[in-house]
């Protein structure tokens, strides 16, 4: 199997990897970059538990290769808290909540919450409920969840409290 | 101050929030990839097993030949006619299910090791399979194991004198006869280990993602002969287990054989594709439910006839036997029976093996029973709550006709409350209005009592060859005045280093973070069963607070040196041992004095140790489903789901929700979405979670929970377990309220999960029915 060079950067770090061409880039960050709080579920595309920001969109890692992350900027949970530890505002609205239990699947659905707060556009209970229904939790039922990311886009001014929105509630 | 109670943020969240919990894949990384080639048919005779033609250097391709001393699965049970089943770790001969391992294959890397397996020979003469219980149940069915004729593994039964007087004497008798389909617990992290050589002392450490580390190495050790000794288990963080990682798997056995025989790091990390197929599945059941009536709609007599699907082999520890007999044995439930007659078989057929799952067949008896009370209502011209109001157990203790014994609980006033908060007068309104606008509304109710915290006795009662129960907890302060406390319990996911922290804070005056609970490590933690059967809070925590109760005597011993005063007079609070007129001093302070001056105290440490092992204790709820029934579609929402449950004492209601709201996640999959589906040939259809689907946000409704807390004697912290519960309530509610959208059509589900096209095919029938 032929092997790459790829260059690229994750949460702002250089990085320059030789791999398979066939390695995810799942693999690629857990076992090349040492990167495991990404975590692989079900390794076909329908967990989201590997979700990453790739050039700011959410990516499953799982349905991508490593080689075609050349020159891109992905993010992962890892770049999340602040350098000595201290959990960013979404982090602390899962904790606040309960959005986790086992926390497999955290990271996934922490990444997909950091690209829902970081779009143009506000968010709102429809888009909300909309982005969380990509990914399965198999310990919290989802409320909390919700109850979480609702919470940190209140706290950083980024909730829409629209009609739609309520209806829906 | 007190702790217990308050819904304080867990201890476990920062590091899984910021990326840098342990998982089993993430020790894993760099060692030694195994893969297993698994058999592709249901049932054969293997012809021909070879490695790859070429395998690159260091590349290994294990089977059973490689491994004669290795000894079998065989867990026991003294009872009710069990058959002792045997699991070889590899097979020699036979494969008894798709997806069973036949062979290990080695590799660098998990990309080379899935290379070799395909590349890898294995021949299997097919035999004829049976997937299902009618057909390893017909008269000249194959035999899956020859230890067992006819199929039947074990059965248990009883008929108390008088059954059939009442059935045949009764003013009414209601019959129910339905199934369950199979089900994957389906945690987010797989099953996986990672078994380490160390060289030095010859021993090897296995990390792996299970629930019982203390019997996997029991398992392990006698499975391979070795020194129980030279092997730890270590359960780091785990992605969930749901009753799925309790048992011991041939594949964990291959990792510690593997690393003893090539001292070596061997690794396993299951895909999703395996542990849909090969890890365990459950609720595969039909029974028969019949109760008789007397005129006022009381139950005079019960009787089920219990059919479980155990698959190929037997879960080590708690056998096979689980779910059959936890049926046989839980049937009436919540509600006064006098007379109880049942005959429950598990059944073995060519399939996964049936393991526990959150509930175990507690789900599939609340929904027989709920859905009969709600059949028999109607017969009898009753209201769903009205039926169970005549039936509910509501004097306590009250002694079952399985000779169990119901402690103080509240079955009828948490129906009763969750009756009030539904308003079903308007509820009844709103769904007149809505069906005379074509639109299909019904509200569907399900009461029941959990079992929980049970020990020894609950567990020798069913008289397994390996009787878990107690949890013994060592604790220690160090010289800085810190609480270490070592459980045997191990969790996946409950929170338990926040809970049992909460309790033991209280018993010394601490505050929780002052407390480090250690578990999942047999090197650092005293022999123990594990985190299942909802016990955690009801016997670790039982066990944490008698230690910290006889830990409190040390200190105050030491106190009463240090104030001049007797250990009588010592309180400990806010951080200090107190005497009379107010003379403290810091149990950090004390604490050190206690280790480095021990001249002064005559005692040398802080540490003590307790166990506890308590009867068990019934926790009980009622949930209410609301629910939208597509007609065309078959499609269901669910517009309303409320619970009224009663725990006991919550030790952290945060948690305590928490647990309710992701069992009823599962138990509405459970109801409408989650099937494993097998082909006649025994092949299974649904290998993807494209196929197997569990819910999303989507699916899930928020919950509303409403607590009430009955203190119960029978458990030492006043709490009752919940970890199951949401999971068993949750299909019969969704399932009556399924019925009551659509009775008006003569629709009644007696299938679940109920998916679109079955519901779709009940309305067809019915308007069929109508027509004709």
């Amino acid at each position: 199997m032929s092997r790459h060079v790829v260059s690229f950067t994750v949460n702002g770090v250089p990085k320059r990897v030789e791999l398979e061409a066939r390695r995810t880039l799942a693999d690629m960050l857990r076992e090349d970059c040492g990167l495991t709080g990404t975590h692989l579920g079900c390794e076909h595309g329908v967990c989201g538990a590997c979700t990453v920001l790739v050039d700011g969109e959410p990516v499953r890692s799982c349905l991508m290769f490593g080689v075609q992350a050349e020159g891109c900027a992905i993010r992962t949970i890892e770049g999340l808290a602040a350098p000595d530890g201290t959990l960013n505002v979404l982090q602390r609205a899962f904790r606040t909540h309960h959005g986790l239990q086992c926390g497999f699947c955290t990271p996934g659905f922490l990444m997909l919450a950091t690209w829902l707060l970081e779009r143009d556009e506000r968010l709102d209970e429809a888009a909300l409920r909309h982005a969380v229904s990509s990914n399965l939790c198999r310990c919290t039922g989802y409320q909390t969840i919700l109850d979480a990311i609702r919470a940190a886009a209140q706290e950083l001014d980024r909730w829409e409290d629209s009609a739609a929105g309520e209806a829906r509630r | 101050m007190n702790w217990v109670g308050r819904a304080i943020e867990r201890f476990e969240d920062p590091a899984l929030l910021r990326g840098e919990g342990r998982f089993t894949a993430d020790v894993a990384i760099g060692a030694r990839v195994v893969r297993f080639l698994r058999s592709p048919v249901a049932a054969g005779r293997i012809t021909r097993l070879a490695p790859p033609p070429e395998m690159p250097a260091g590349a290994l391709f294990v089977t059973a030949a490689d491994m004669p001393e290795v000894g079998a699965i065989r867990p026991m049970l003294h009872r009710f006619s069990y058959r002792a089943v045997e699991q070889p770790v590899l097979p020699r001969d036979r494969v008894h299910f798709v997806g069973q391992p036949v062979a290990a294959i080695v590799a660098a890397s998990a990309e080379l090791a899935e290379d070799l397996v395909e590349l890898a020979t294995l021949e299997i003469a097919d035999e004829t399979a049976v997937a299902d219980f009618d057909d390893a149940l017909a008269p000249g069915a194959p035999t899956v194991h020859a230890v067992a004729p006819g199929n039947v593994v074990v059965e248990g039964f009883v008929r108390q004198e008088g059954v059939d007087a009442a059935l045949a004497g009764a003013h009414h008798v209601e019959t129910f006869a339905f199934r369950s389909r199979r089900q994957n617990a389906t945690p987010l992290e797989g099953r996986g280990g990672c078994a380490g050589y160390d060289r030095a002392t010859g021993r090897v450490r296995l990390t792996a993602s299970t629930q019982m580390p203390h019997m996997l190495r029991t398992g392990i050790a006698e499975l391979l002969g070795m020194p129980e000794a030279d092997l730890q288990v270590v359960a780091p963080d785990v992605g969930g287990g749901f009753g799925q990682k309790m048992s011991l798997f041939p594949e964990y056995a291959v990792l510690v054989w593997l690393a003893r025989r090539h001292r070596r790091d061997f690794a396993w990390i299951e895909d999703r594709n395996e542990n849909l197929i090969a890890s365990a599945h459950s609720r595969d059941q039909r029974h028969v439910v019949r109760a008789a009536f007397d005129a006022a709609g009381r139950i005079l007599a019960l009787e089920a006839d219990i059919l479980a699907n155990v698959g190929a082999f037997s879960c080590y520890p708690t056998t096979c036997a689980v779910e059959p007999l936890m049926a046989f044995a839980e049937y009436p439930g919540p509600y006064k029976v006098p007379l109880y007659g049942a005959r429950a078989r598990g059944v073995l057929t060519h399939t996964c093996p049936m393991a526990p799952y959150r509930g175990v067949s507690r789900p599939v008896i609340t929904f027989g029973m709920e859905r009969l009370m709600d059949r028999a209502a109607a017969a009898l011209g009753l209201d769903a709550a009205e039926i169970r109001r005549r039936n509910l157990v509501d004097n306590f203790p009250y002694r079952t006709a399985t000779g169990m014994t119901l402690d103080d609980a509240t079955y009828v006033e948490a129906m009763e409350e969750a009756v009030r908060l539904a308003d079903i007068p308007a509820f009844r309104a709103r769904q007149a209005a809505a069906r005379a606008e074509g639109r299909l509304l019904g509200l569907g109710l399900s009461v029941f009592n959990e079992r929980t915290g049970y020990g020894t006795p609950a567990f020798a009662a069913r008289s397994m060859g390996i009787v878990p129960g107690y949890e013994v907890v060592d604790i220690a302060m160090t010289p800085q005045g810190e609480v270490e406390a070592r459980i045997g319990a191990s969790p996946h996911g409950q929170g338990t280093r926040t809970t049992l922290a909460q309790v033991i804070a209280d018993r010394l005056g601490l505050a929780p973070d002052q407390v480090r609970i250690v578990h999942g490590d047999t090197d650092r933690t005293p022999y123990g069963w594990g985190t299942f059967a909802s016990r955690n809070a009801v016997i670790s925590g039982g066990a944490c607070q008698a230690a910290a109760d006889k830990l409190a005597e040390r200190l105050k011993r030491a106190a009463a040196v240090v104030l001049q005063t007797t250990a009588e007079q010592v309180m400990l609070r806010d951080g200090h041992a107190v005497g009379p007129h107010d003379a403290s001093i810091a149990i950090s302070a004390l604490a050190q004095q206690v280790h480095q001056r021990s001249d002064l105290f005559g005692e040398y440490n802080l540490a003590e140790s307790a166990s506890y092992d308590p009867p068990g204790t019934f926790s009980n709820a009622c949930h209410l489903a609301v629910v939208e029934v597509d007609a065309e579609t078959g499609g269901v929402a669910i517009l309303r789901y409320l619970v009224v449950e009663d725990a006991g004492r919550i030790l952290n209601p945060m948690i305590a929700d928490g647990q309710v709201r992701g069992g009823i996640a599962q138990g509405i999959a459970n109801a409408l979405y989650e099937e494993i589906v097998h082909a006649p040939d025994g092949n299974i259809l649904t290998g993807t979670l494209a196929d197997y689907i569990p819910p999303t946000s989507a699916e899930i409704p928020a919950i509303e929970i409403h607590h009430l807390e009955t203190i119960s004697e029978a458990t030492a912290t006043g709490a009752k377990g919940l970890g199951e519960g949401g999971s068993i309530g949750a299909p019969a509610a969704v399932a009556n309220a399924i019925s009551d959208a659509l009775a008006h059509l003569g629709v009644d589900i007696a299938e679940i999960p109920a998916t679109p096209p079955r519901i779709r095919a009940l309305i067809r029938a019915a308007e069929a029915k109508a027509r004709a």
